[in-house]
């Protein structure tokens, strides 16, 4: 069972990895390859969330505190104290994992769940944003740049294919761990919280050791999307770091795409940037219009397809009489 | 440190704008009693008003006069809201609530952010300046108004949750939907009601707020997440709890003002808030978990 | 058949445990012991603290007073999932299931406490399904299966586990006779695989048919203790679950249940 599984289980990841690979060489419009990159950075800011709401069932309505926490780390680390891009992205990572730690300690720890969950994790990126808008060594209210100098040992490239292929590597490699988380113990664990915390405690599942691996590694993944953007567009301020808009996106994605399932955050971020283009098309740049229709389809798609639309997808299967997996 | 005087100043301030944080926080700590659920769309619907209210000075309708048919069609709205879009997609499960008020909040602020730009907007009404002038301190008159127009308001709530049926039909709601419901009550609509009622406090509470406030799309947060922390400190659920959680919040950013100086204000409020929620989210006051 | 092994201790042994809820005593000063390899029965009317003192023995809540010793150690302090390691399972009163998962996925879960790998888990699984007569619903999901399914799930889900003590909460409340009648000889097939059983239980049949000892819980404490048989016609147990003078008017009347 083992080989026909794996490659049932990994195939179709490395298939989607191929074709997006081939983007790139489709087309030489700029502003394609900049809507993709931002699809896809926005789509691994979702993986990180999923692993946390999805497959843990923990909604956090604060994980800009990561995103932001990634983005200012690289950026201040090359802009105050010149340390190398690559490394500066690495330690990135680790902070935003550890903040993710401490704030999942505090609130599970605590016996956070549901709702105060949700309540604690907003008030938690707020206060990140506070002080990020109000110390010097964010630069305060004016941000941080990045400085221009486009050598690949800054992480800085003048194709923006280059950078585009990082990011789908970035997103590959979660597509691929999540994929084995789903196949392991430590994912069985997880789902078992979030269906019944307490039947999993009877079960011998420690649940505050899972949470916090989870949060952990939900905040690593989300935090290299804000250093990915960071050293993408070159500059971070308090609202782009840690304001709602990416709290929003990174839960709004994966609702959309299917809670819970490996290529949902993808897809959620995909449609959605692809809706977001044709919105800019036909209702000009009027600012707000672009969330409140990702507000209107949170609604909608919570109302109709809580599922997403792999759960739609799935469904309209197996009306048609196709196997369920 | 600072005269007696100054400090009393500071206090009665703060009772006023605790005033309203206490309107603003009964109306959500009421939903939350009755639906179990965590409004998100709280803030939203807080700065929808204060627009509304804006738009009906503009009209040459002063606040105080605009409050009480602003209560009327907010309230309508909320009962609208809650029965025909919040009630439906959510399916009664938690985390669709949660879900579906965010998704609310981001349309609400965003259409107003898309419809009337980012821009801060004040108004100027004739008693703006105007102060009571008690000897020691001058209060400005506008908030004394706040502060009596929210106990008439807080009176009434309380008679007419322990007096009409209406209110005894919440209050059995709060406590025990199943049995209510087997004894009659329509629990949906009385979910609709009590979220309209909510809305309608916020309604008057954006009006008493106006004229010495200002009004752009992102003011309903700020407002609310105060309300929040007063809401979680209270008790989550209890209405006097929320009434006097106001009322000792604005007194303490009042005084923390006085003393630590007007930056830290929105911090120590989140501060107090993440605090509140990690040691005792029950609340001073204890009610439901 | 339930005769213990001379001088081995008890494999629970429950002292003066005693449960406060603000002015309410749950559990009063309530003490028992189960022998390994009994099934073990604890009963009493409505709202004894039978669920209450299962509690306190699974860590779902902390004694107020008195000990628990699970293979001769305290395991007071200890929260449920270590309590699941050291090898105590427990059902739910009201079923639990992990209702987004089939019922192998579900068996699984408890399958891991014991084993790593995935494979292994779901493979484990199977074979307990097979145990407590669910083998034909495996792939099914857990939220459609009836209340008698329901009920084995919790037990594979338990037994999963590989537990030395398993706590029955009431597994056969809300099952009809024929239910009943076709969970017993699992329960007792669990017993003869080496699990030692604690069972609260109402019904009566099953009671008297499984059960080496009973323990009877009335207002929180310990009145009884023996053979179902023994313990049954026990008039101050006939006057806790019937009221005052039921005994002697029973007796007077010549009908025994």
């Amino acid at each position: 069972m083992s080989g026909s599984g794996r490659l049932a289980a990994y195939g179709p990841i490395l298939a989607v990895a191929a074709a997006l690979a081939m983007v790139p060489l489709l087309t030489g419009s700029n502003t394609v390859l900049n809507a993709m990159v931002t699809a896809l950075l926005i789509g691994l800011a979702g993986q990180g969330w999923n692993i946390l709401g999805g497959y843990g069932g923990q909604f956090s309505f604060g994980h800009a505190a990561f995103f932001g926490t990634g983005a200012y780390a690289t950026a201040i680390l090359q802009a105050r104290y010149g340390v190398n891009a690559w490394a500066a992205f690495a330690a990135a990572v680790a902070l935003g994992s550890l903040a993710g730690l401490v704030i999942g300690f505090l609130s599970f720890r605590s016996g956070l769940r549901g709702s105060y969950f949700a309540l604690v994790t907003l008030a938690f990126a707020e206060v990140f944003r506070i002080i990020a808008n109000a110390t010097p060594i964010t630069g305060a209210a004016a941000g941080t740049l990045i400085r221009l100098d486009v050598r690949p040992e800054n992480f800085q490239f003048a194709s923006r294919a280059v950078f585009y292929w990082i990011v789908l590597a970035l997103v590959v490699a979660v597509l691929i761990l999540t994929r084995m988380i789903e196949r392991n113990r430590f994912g069985a664990w997880l789902v078992a919280i979030r269906e019944n915390e307490d039947a999993a405690r009877a079960l011998g599942v420690d649940t505050l050791a899972v949470k916090l691996q989870a949060i952990g590694l939900s905040a690593a993944i989300t935090a290299a999307a804000g250093a990915f953007y960071a050293q993408y567009f070159l500059f971070v301020d308090s609202s782009i770091a840690y304001g709602t808009w990416i709290s929003v996106e990174a839960l709004l994605v994966p609702i959309i795409g299917g809670l819970g399932t490996v290529f949902g955050p993808l897809v959620g971020a995909l449609a959605l940037h692809g809706l977001a283009e044709v919105t800019r098309l036909v209702a000009g740049r009027i600012p707000g219009i672009d969330l409140a229709l990702y507000g209107t389809l949170l609604v909608l798609v919570v109302a109709f397809a809580p599922q997403g639309f792999q759960g739609l997808v799935r469904r309209l299967g197996a009306g048609l009489g196709m196997a369920r997996r | 440190m600072f005269a007696p005087e100054i400090v009393l100043a500071a206090v009665l301030n703060g009772l006023m704008t605790g005033a309203v944080y206490a309107l603003v926080s009964v109306a959500l700590t009421l939903v939350y009693g009755v639906l179990h659920i965590i409004n998100f769309a709280h803030g939203a619907t807080l700065t929808a008003a204060m627009f509304a209210a804006y738009f009906a000075h503009r009209a040459g309708v002063d606040p105080l006069l605009a409050a009480a048919p602003l209560a009327l069609v907010f309230y309508g709205l909320g009962y609208g809201v809650q029965r025909f879009i919040i009630g439906p997609a959510s399916h009664g499960e938690d985390r669709n609530i949660l879900l579906v008020t965010l998704g609310l909040s981001i349309i609400i602020e965003n259409l107003l952010l898309a419809a009337f730009r980012s821009d801060t907007r004040s108004i100027d009404v004739p008693y703006g300046f105007s102060t009571l002038d008690l000897g020691f301190v001058f209060l400005p008159l506008p908030r004394v108004i706040a502060f009596a127009v929210t106990c008439v308001v807080a009176l009434l709530l309380w008679a007419l949750l322990t007096r009409t049926d209406t209110g005894k039909a919440i209050r059995a709601v709060a406590r025990e939907k199943l049995g209510a419901a087997l004894v009659g009550i329509d629990v949906t609509h009385i979910y609709a009601v009590t979220f309209g009622i909510g809305a309608a406090c916020l309604a008057i509470a954006a009006c008493l707020l106006l004229p010495s406030y200002y009004v752009n799309p992102r003011v309903g947060n700020a407002y609310v997440l105060v309300a929040f922390t007063v809401v979680v400190l209270g008790g989550m659920g209890s209405v006097p709890g929320a009434m006097l959680g106001g009322l000792l919040i604005g007194v303490v950013e009042s005084l923390s003002g006085l003393y630590f100086g007007e930056s830290l204000g929105q911090l120590g409020i989140f501060l107090i808030f993440i605090l509140v929620l990690l040691v005792k989210p029950t609340g001073l006051f204890g009610a439901r978990a | 058949m339930s005769a213990p092994l001379l001088a081995v201790e008890p494999l629970l042994a429950v002292e003066a445990a005693t449960k406060r809820f603000g002015g309410l005593t749950a559990v009063d000063a309530a003490s028992l012991t189960v022998e390994r390899g009994s099934i073990t029965g604890l009963i009493g009317p409505n709202g004894a603290g039978k669920t209450t003192l299962f509690t306190l023995i699974s860590g779902f809540e902390r004694p107020s007073a008195g000990r628990i010793l699970f293979e001769g150690a305290d395991i007071a302090g200890l929260p449920p999932h270590e309590r699941a390691r050291r090898g105590i399972a427990r059902t739910f009163q009201i079923v639990q299931p992990f209702a987004g998962l089939t019922v192998r996925e579900n068996i699984a879960v408890g399958a891991h406490l014991r084993l790593r790998d995935r494979d292994a888990a779901l493979a484990e699984a199977e074979r307990v399904a097979a145990l407590v007569g669910l083998a034909e619903r495996l792939d099914a999901p857990a939220s459609g299966l009836t209340v008698a399914g329901r009920k084995r799930l919790e037990l594979a889900r338990a037994l999963a586990t590989r537990p030395v003590l398993l706590l029955l909460d009431e597994v056969l409340a809300g099952l009809n006779p024929s239910e009943v009648r076709d969970i017993v000889p699992v329960v007792r097939a669990i017993r003869d695989g080496g699990v030692t059983i604690l069972m609260v239980e109402h019904v009566m049949q099953a009671v008297m048919s499984l059960c080496d000892t009973v323990h009877v819980l009335a207002q929180g404490r310990i009145i009884a203790a023996g053979p179902p048989a023994v313990v049954t016609a026990n008039p101050i147990v006939i006057e806790a679950y019937l009221g005052h003078g039921a005994a002697k008017r029973l007796a007077r009347g010549g009908v025994h249940g």
